[in-house]
């Protein structure tokens, strides 16, 4: 630790035009970024537009398919994190990487490689102890990690790439985990290095959260940089439309229509996340007939535990749910789907589909056990077939035979076939999240006439969607979650690409 | 997918393994043939190391089995546990759930048939009795079986862990009490319990050991579980299930539920396989290891030799009950140690698991110049 005394920061990290590609998808486009010694920097964008996987590069856990990296003017290649904590850059992710069962100190001196072989932990004590000093780091050295709230947790992760002599520290969507004060004690700790020289980026959606943090401003759409500014000289309202972007073009025949009667009737709903912190939050929504209503916002806001706790995937804390008036509040999915609510599923092969099963085997997946497809006991393999070729005739799926594995199909091929299966079963409520999340723009298209449609035929539809090009066109109303809650409902003709983009980064009010 | 790089003089080469899109029954055909080849290479190794001509080995091992009819009636004799055994093991398996435990599920259900024959068998007569045998037995299998479903589903203990464990737990019992409490008073102080009533006994091919009400449910039941795996709402269940927790859970099929129905099958079959090796072979209870010859585990190689096909794993049933019956034959005629023939059955697992991993991925070799 003899440098640390003299420390010698990083001054200049360059990224020159880095591409990267996922199976030929771009992930990152030719993306210049230059972060600097003592700075705080924001990356800003939607989920998707790239940001960690541009510092996941950066950290050395994938290599670019293109571009340099150059630190000090010095050209570096990372083939593992091993060579970027070497170079001075830490990270510290989303979800933490902590040995839960060990302690504080046990974990650090996992990763710290200066730590002696026998009985490391004294040492180790010692240098966290200065750490908490020198930046009001608190961690408690002895407790197992498990005993850690997430903030606390997080202390650790950036300790840890302290100690590992990060004088670049990178973080993933920091206050995703924390509650407000610890989010602000965080930022105080991240102020204080970035006065010592540290440079800091910070990956977040969170405008007001950027604003108040960060020196400079990067933003990142669709893998490319499409903005940069410094936070003193720039708006909240500029930035949503930076992150957002494109204003909208209405392609479809979308008509004014009288709503129906109420369908789906949420009334303070409290949902927990897999991680047992509060996910959704007292929420309220109605869905009629003939109406679709949209979810928009930024993906881990509560949305997917939303749809889950209404189609039985979840247990309801607390709140009724209704569907036709009929309570089903924590009811099985099994009871759900048969009280009329049809689900396209968010990860649409991994829930909505068996790929190793063939394809007239998934087209029947949770009406398996209703006639006409099975009696007491067996089913009905005739029906059953009859029913999967009408089914890629009516919702044009393109497929050798229905008895090839379900995994054969294209992405855009497989939501058809799950919207057909969905929507044939003549559900009262559609739920659809995600729909044409990553299909191509014909798919796409033909999906949302789908649900148009459903609306035209006089039924409900509940769209949870962070395209907000799909929900301006599609929606009759416009709720926006944010942190678990819904922090606004717009009517179609007040919805504006501006009020949704504020509302998604968590700023409330009529802006 | 894996990778490997490696450098070869100027040239970078990287190995990746990649998903194949399609299997072609041509592809299926030369993987069978190449792992029956790779397979009889590496025996052949080893036998060579034992010092033995081997062409000479692997022929007596095969004429010993299928070659006389005295090899094929101690053949089907050895096949009908792995019959019963391997076709529940199927249904286990297609559901995901990793039972290693049908050892001492057959031996729950020899145990729960040899206390219901001693106890209660003089006074039943024969065509009640025998149907009661099995019903015993498989509810003997099925409960063992079902201890580590539940364990599972309410604590999330793997059941790999504890089917394996709960082998050795009922062997001790099965030692327990063939020299304890169960100990036969006519057996001149053997090991064994007393035979089972005459009438209770299962009959046999005359000049065979082959019991054949057992051969006969051991067909019917393969047959049965084939319906029940590809025809019926559970079976479609079980697979949905195995193949996709997420995709189960989105349709509403309800885990505990198909978790204990499928270790009630395959315990329950497994522990009919052991009323048959008690009341056709033995007529007692005895040594955990006379009582069976590993069948539990050779069954978990059939099982998937079959393609978790029960049907099929009646066809490997026999080719494995082959290689066992080949194996007391070269034991004798080669005076080689009786171990051979499992070193015989891990190399063909090894080598089937390799074929299986080539049938569905394919190399990606790419050579570049530095």
């Amino acid at each position: 630790m003899a440098g640390k005394n003299f420390p010698k920061k990083i001054q200049i990290v360059r990224m020159e035009k880095i591409s990267k590609y996922f199976q030929g998808v771009p992930a990152n486009r030719d993306i210049d970024l230059t972060i600097r010694g003592g700075e705080i920097l924001g990356l800003l964008g939607e989920n998707g537009a790239g940001k960690t996987t541009l510092m996941n590069i950066l950290y050395g856990l994938y290599r670019p398919d293109g571009g340099r990296i150059l630190i000090d003017g010095k050209e570096v290649t990372f083939r593992s994190p091993r060579d970027a904590i070497r170079s001075g850059i830490g990270m510290v992710h989303q979800h933490f990487m902590l040995v839960q069962n060990h302690t504080v100190v046990e974990n650090i001196v996992l990763g710290d490689g200066e730590a002696p072989f026998f009985f490391p932990q004294r040492v180790v004590e010692r240098k966290l102890l200065q750490f908490q000093e020198r930046y009001g780091l608190k961690v408690p050295p002895w407790a197992k990690v498990w005993q850690l709230s997430a903030g606390e947790q997080q202390r650790v992760e950036i300790v840890k790439a302290l100690m590992q002599g990060a004088d670049l520290l990178i973080l993933d969507e920091p206050t995703s985990v924390l509650t407000p004060l610890e989010a602000s004690e965080l930022f105080s700790i991240l102020r204080r290095m970035a006065s010592e020289g540290h440079g800091v980026v910070i990956i977040s959606h969170k405008l007001e959260e950027i604003l108040d943090l960060c020196h400079r401003v990067v933003v990142l759409r669709k893998g490319e940089v499409v903005g940069e500014a410094e936070t003193r000289a720039v708006t909240k309202e500029e930035l949503a439309r930076m992150m957002v972007g494109r204003s909208v073009v209405f392609s479809f025949d979308w008509k004014p229509a009288p709503k129906g009667e109420v369908v789906l009737q949420v009334e303070g709903v409290s949902v927990r996340s897999d991680r047992g912190i509060l996910a959704v939050k007292q929420v309220d929504l109605t869905v009629h007939r003939r109406e679709i209503v949209g979810i928009a916002g930024v993906a881990g806001n509560g949305q997917r535990e939303l749809v889950e706790a209404i189609t039985g995937l979840r247990k309801v804390e607390s709140g009724r749910i209704r569907i036709l008036g009929k309570d089903i509040t924590n009811q099985s999915a099994r009871v759900i789907h048969a009280e009329g609510v049809a689900h396209i599923p968010e990860e649409r092969i991994r829930f909505g589909t068996v790929p190793n099963l063939l394809i007239y085997e998934n087209a029947v997946l949770k009406r398996h056990h209703f006639a006409p497809f099975s009696d007491v006991l067996f089913l009905d393999y005739g029906k059953i077939k009859s029913h999967t070729e009408d089914l890629l005739e009516h919702y044009t799926v393109a497929a050798p035979s229905i008895r090839v594995p379900m995994k054969h199909l294209s992405g855009g091929n497989i939501q058809k076939l799950i919207v057909g299966r969905e929507v044939s079963a003549g559900p009262a409520l559609l739920l659809a999240s995600h729909p044409t999340y990553g299909l191509d723009v014909g798919a796409t298209e033909y999906i949302r006439k789908q649900l148009l449609k459903r609306r035209e035929e006089g039924e409900a539809v509940l769209l949870v969607s962070e395209d907000l090009e799909e929900i301006l066109e599609l929606c009759d109303r416009i709720a926006v979650m944010f942190e678990g809650q819904i922090v606004g409902t717009l009517d179609r003709e007040e919805a504006t690409v501006e009020r949704i983009g504020l509302l998604m980064g968590g700023v409330r009010g009529n802006g | 997918m894996a990778e490997a790089d490696f450098r070869l003089g100027g040239l970078q080469i990287s190995l990746r393994w990649e998903l194949r899109q399609k299997q072609t029954p041509l592809l299926s055909a030369f993987t069978l043939l190449a792992v029956l080849a790779t397979g009889s290479l590496c025996v052949g190794l080893a036998f060579l190391l034992l010092g033995v001509d081997p062409l000479f080995a692997l022929g007596k091992i095969f004429l010993g089995s299928f070659g006389s009819l005295y090899g094929w009636k101690e053949t089907l004799t050895k096949g009908i546990p792995l019959f019963l055994i391997s076709g529940g093991l199927c249904v286990a398996y297609q559901a995901k759930f990793w039972n290693i435990g049908a050892e001492s599920q057959l031996l729950m259900g020899a145990v729960w048939s040899t206390w219901f024959g001693l106890r209660f068998g003089e006074s039943v007569s024969p065509g009640l009795g025998i149907p009661l045998l099995f019903l015993v037995g498989f509810l003997g299998g099925a409960l063992w079986g079902v201890i580590p479903a539940i364990l599972k589903v309410r604590f999330g203990m793997s059941e790999v862990i504890s089917t394996l464990m709960l082998n050795y737990v009922a062997a001790e019992f099965v030692s327990y009490l063939i020299v304890g409490p169960w100990k036969g008073k006519s057996k001149y102080g053997y090991p064994y319990t007393e035979d089972l009533p005459k009438h209770l006994l299962l009959g046999t091919i005359p000049g065979t050991r082959i019991h054949y009400i057992t051969l006969a449910l051991g067909f019917v039941i393969s047959l049965l579980l084939f319906l029940l795996l590809y025809r019926t709402k559970f079976g479609y269940e079980v697979r949905v299930v195995g193949e996709s927790p997420e995709a189960a859970r989105y349709a509403g099929i309800d885990y505990v539920r198909t978790a204990v129905s499928v270790m009630i099958i395959s315990g329950g079959v497994a522990g009919m396989a052991g009323v048959g090796e008690v009341a056709g072979i033995h007529h007692h209870l005895s040594y955990p290891g006379n009582i069976s010859a590993g069948y539990g585990f050779t069954a978990i190689i059939t099982a998937w030799l079959g393609n978790l096909n029960p049907l099929g794993s009646l066809l490997s049933g026999l080719f494995f009950a082959g290689i066992l019956v080949g194996g007391d034959a070269i034991q004798i005629s080669l005076r080689l140690p009786a171990a051979t023939v499992h070193l015989f059955n891990g190399i063909l697992l090894f080598v089937l698991l390799l074929g299986n991993f080539f049938l569905n991925h394919r190399p990606v070799v790419h050579i570049r110049r530095r």
